[in-house]
């Protein structure tokens, strides 16, 4: 189940990616491959009935650009602001043939549309003992950082992993974008795909060939013994700038990246803290009923007798995001919160380090 | 004269103050003062003006994401806003809302709302308290074209009908939903059509025209508040900045913004119909024009010298009024 290295080798030619252009590149092999993934959404291409130019957008982050000319406006679909529409249409094709990549923009939308997701899609399959298969995906951005305010900054990963029937996908490079969107399309079940808004340019080294990164399978970013730190999506950014930080002083950090969330790979973070007894989870939800908790449940649980010091949760606080600057920068988790509560779990315990 | 001249001089007022407040703004985005997502409305300062000219503090108006324009007519301090658009502490919002989440409860203002669609459900609750507490308010939502297509909004127009609400809901058809024409996602023909389809009195105006815009919008009103039910208007107007600033609108032909700036500015057709009518003379609205810069240029530098919130005083405030 465990896959040690973050960037398993792939053959083949390399280039430098950014997360945009790594989901772009994904979205469009698999579209050339299979006739029936068809993107559908608001601005997904942009222009629709307009006079001006045609792929105006792609994609209000332009994560969709070009794929309207290539594939014409058949496959990708502009679609009216009708949210529910638009995740019903999805999830009613995917149980016809269709393998729709449908887009919330932002994943605040999920209001709009939950219950196509949660009592539709979710649960098709199960209702229907197992004789339907719903294979689409919703993407979405997500995350604060922005200063666009309350209803454009969420993280709601926690709501849709709650969800049985959902898996949900949190990409934190390029790399893993590309091959887990692959995945995503190909996979049969509904696959929730969040794309965290401030990390759209960044960039990594990804093959160019087509990849598919199986679901349940963390990365582990930076290896270490003394401390295990989870981050997902953003945080890993913040988690890696820790580890590398606490190196220099000799201290040495597992950082986990889940990729997926559902499913979580258990066993990699167990295992970790077999080894380091000393777990910190780093994450941007709000703190009640979260990943965070969640994580920390299921180690409090299944790896009790590991742990050396109490488990550490650094969260988003349980408070909407606010909009001033200085407020969000303050809502958010960062290294140095990140840094504070590492070094506490350090020094907890009997064998405080 | 059909008009007081102290209405018209009122209107053209708040229509220049939007049209220079929202203008600002876009110059204070692009120095830098104003974080996050801002969407702004010159071009269509007609029918804000003329929707809210006769409500007052009790009537309840919802926006939208492209709010200022509905603030400001509603008779938000121009001042507050400008300070909550910067996110400073002494803004309408204490600077947590900003642009999108701009709201004055005490002046009638629901809030912007940055979910398309959000508000007439909202916008039908305060429909309704003002019906149910006998009050004789009504409400009125401001909707896009885009918006028109959201469900929550059929499911609100559809029960302001059954339940006799005193709601208002005004369509501003700007012809855009973001880079998506309205003759492509609006499916029937005519919006205004479908609206009446919901069983309710509808009708489409030119939203240029601020006082065809308001007398079809007095009607609605006062059949609101008759207890005689909902109305939607809708007004034909042009979006003058793209869809969010910065937004390069390569979606719009060339010279389109150019053009409405010169042949379909509603202010200059308010202006050009008061002269010709002899109902005011261009000197009084000339002087309007530099009171309300000042006005604004005073915003822009008490916002720009207004507090920072303060992340350990104001960040866990107001999540609830008591916990
Ligand atoms: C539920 C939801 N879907 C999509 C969006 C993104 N969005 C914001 S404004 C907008 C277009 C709205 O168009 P319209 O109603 O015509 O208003 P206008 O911008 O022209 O004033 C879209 C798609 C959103 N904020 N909320
Ligand atoms: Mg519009």
């Amino acid at each position: 189940m465990t896959n040690h290295s973050n960037n398993p080798a792939i053959g083949g030619k390399t280039s430098l990616k950014t997360i945009r252009e790594a989901i772009n590149d994904a979205l469009r092999e698999e579209m050339r491959r299979d006739p029936t993934v068809i993107v559908l959404g608001e601005e997904v291409s942009g222009g629709a009935g307009c006079e001006g130019e045609d792929d105006a957008y792609g994609g209000v982050f332009g994560v969709t650009k070009g794929l309207m000319p290539e594939f014409g406006r058949e496959r990708v679909i502009d679609t009216p602001i009708s949210e529910a529409a638009i995740i019903g249409a999805a999830a009613g094709a995917a149980n016809n043939g269709l393998r729709p990549v449908a887009e919330l923009m932002f994943f605040d939308f999920i209001g709009v549309s939950f219950d196509q997701i949660f009592n539709q899609a979710a649960k098709f399959r199960y209702m229907f003992g197992g004789k339907s298969k719903t294979p689409m995906v919703i993407r979405g951005t997500v995350g604060g950082g922005w200063r666009a305010g309350a209803q454009h900054s969420s993280m709601l990963h926690s709501i849709v992993t709650h969800i049985a029937g959902l898996k949900v996908v949190m990409p934190a490079n390029a790399y893993d974008a590309k091959g887990l969107m692959v995945q995503a399309i190909r996979d049969d079940d509904p696959v929730i795909f969040l794309e965290h808004k401030v990390m759209y340019d960044i960039a990594c080294e990804v093959p160019d060939e087509q990849y598919a990164i199986p679901f349940g399978e963390a990365a582990f970013p930076r290896q270490g013994s003394d401390v295990t730190i989870v981050a997902i999506s953003n945080m890993v950014t913040h988690a890696i700038t820790v580890a590398d930080i606490l190196a220099k002083e000799g201290i040495s950090c597992d950082v986990i990246d889940p990729r997926t969330v559902s499913p979580l790979d258990h066993e990699a973070i167990l295992e970790s803290v077999e080894v380091t007894g000393r777990l910190v989870i780093i994450d941007e939800g709000n703190p009640r009923c979260g990943l965070a908790t969640d994580i920390a449940g299921i180690v409090a649980e299944h790896g009790f007798y590991s742990l050396k010091a109490p488990i550490r949760t650094v969260t988003a606080p349980h408070t909407p995001v606010p909009f001033a600057p200085e407020l969000e920068d303050a809502y958010l988790p960062n290294a140095e919160k990140l840094m504070v509560a590492v070094r506490e779990v350090l020094a907890a315990g009997p064998s405080g380090a | 004269m059909p008009y007081s001249t102290e209405f018209l001089l009122s209107a053209y007022r708040t229509m220049k103050t939007i049209r220079e407040f929202e203008e600002r703004c876009v110059k204070e985005f692009e120095g830098g003062n104003v974080p996050g997502f801002t969407h702004v409305s010159n071009g269509q300062e007609a029918i804000a003006v003329a929707a809210c000219i006769d409500l007052s503090d009790k009537d309840i108006i919802g926006s939208t994401h492209r709010g200022h324009g509905h603030c400001i007519a509603k008779g938000c301090d121009v001042g507050g806003m400008m300070k909550e658009i910067m996110g400073r502490s002494t803004g309408l919002c204490k600077g947590k809302g900003g642009s999108m989440h701009i709201a004055d409860i005490d002046k009638g203002m629901l809030g912007a709302n940055a979910i398309v669609g959000g508000g007439p459900p909202l916008v039908n609750g305060a429909a309704l308290a003002a019906k149910t507490l006998g009050t004789k308010n009504v409400a009125l939502s401001f909707n896009g074209d885009g918006s028109a297509n959201q469900g929550t909004v059929f499911e609100a127009m559809n029960m302001a009908v059954v339940l006799k609400l005193p709601h208002v809901f005004v369509y501003e058809n700007n012809g855009y939903a973001e880079g998506t024409a309205a003759n492509y996602a609006v499916g029937s023909n005519s919006l205004t059509e479908r609206n009446a389809g919901f069983g309710m009195p509808a009708e489409c105006i030119d939203g240029l025209d601020f006082f065809a815009t308001y007398e079809a919008l007095k009607i609605a009103t006062e059949r609101a508040r008759n207890g005689d039910g909902p109305t939607a208007i809708e007004a034909m107007c042009v979006r003058f900045d793209g869809h969010f600033i910065g937004d390069p609108q390569l979606y719009r032909p060339k010279d389109e913004v150019k053009n409405a700036r010169k042949n379909q500015d509603c202010i200059k057709i308010f202006r050009e119909r008061v002269i010709a009518e002899g109902w005011l003379k261009a000197a009084a609205m000339n002087a309007i024009d530099k009171e309300v810069m000042v006005e604004i240029e005073t915003a822009v530098v008490n916002a720009l010298a207004a507090p920072h919130p303060d992340p350990a005083t104001d960040l866990m405030s107001d999540v609830y009024c008591s916990y």
